[in-house]
């Protein structure tokens, strides 16, 4: 959650094509750690939420099964180029994230 | 003690994210997703996480298209790609059979959101992996069977 999430957003036609992609270990509770040998704690993104212009287009709860480093890509018609498209997500221990991109 | 501490914390970061995403404009109240749904993401069998989805009986749709690989190289990333051609698709989960807790993601659309939703997933092993899609309040779902060679939950 260090590293700022990456979006790129499009337009094909009358639809965005959006792409993000988030940076987080998406641990899912079960892995062992390789040196300790103990269960590394589940820490994932739960929530993530997009808007365009302000605009809720994405309200997602996700879960551990999503593969670490999230990749999510949705599409919204009626979109332009030069709306802002944010990109928000929550984890379980309560971290954050925030990103926003011009649809180019 | 420590799972009910842990709860508390995370029903306490829960309720805190929303609230500030709400002051900060980004969600309007009507449109925050209810909290993290614990009862479906946490379900082990797929029954258990589609009741906690609050669906019953949704209908095969030849609608739904699941582009995923046949065999997936990597059970860490398996790229899943769902689209519904179902007019007013309002939500698209994605469900894993035979993973260890199969609800992998439940994707609200609104404001002009398509129905399409591309991401990747955690595969335990090989199984179907299945879209329950909302559309027009009613429920649809396809599936397609993924082999998976060397599982990725890390289990």
């Amino acid at each position: 959650m260090a590293e700022p999430m990456r979006i790129r957003a499009t337009m094909a036609g009358d639809v965005a094509d959006v792409k993000v992609l988030m940076n987080h270990p998406m641990e899912t509770g079960n892995r062992k750690d390789a040196k300790t040998g103990q269960l590394v704690p589940a820490h994932f993104i739960q929530e993530v939420t997009a808007t365009i212009n302000g605009a809720a287009v994405l309200t997602a709860n996700i879960g551990s099964g999503v593969s670490k480093n999230p990749y999510l890509g949705f599409k919204v018609k009626g979109a332009k180029a030069g709306d802002k498209v944010a990109v928000s997500w929550s984890d379980n221990k309560g971290d954050k994230n925030t990103a926003e991109a011009t649809i180019g | 003690m420590n799972a009910l501490r842990r709860n508390v914390l995370k029903g306490a970061a829960g309720a805190g994210t929303v609230a500030v995403a709400v002051a900060a404009g980004l969600l309007k109240p009507t449109q925050a997703m209810a909290a993290w749904n614990k009862a479906a993401f946490e379900a082990k069998n797929v029954g258990d996480a589609m009741k906690g989805l609050g669906v019953t009986s949704p209908a095969d749709s030849k609608d739904i298209t699941i582009k995923a690989p046949d065999i997936a190289e990597n059970g860490a990333v398996v790229p899943v790609e769902v689209t519904s051609g179902i007019a007013g698709t309002t939500s698209i989960a994605i469900i894993a059979e035979k993973n260890g807790t199969p609800l992998v993601g439940d994707f609200g659309l609104s404001g002009g959101a398509q129905g399409f939703i591309s991401t990747r997933i955690k595969m335990g092993q090989t199984s179907l992996v299945r879209a329950v899609v909302e559309a027009g309040g009613k429920t649809y779902t396809a599936a397609k069977e993924v082999k998976v060679t060397i599982g990725g939950c890390g289990g």
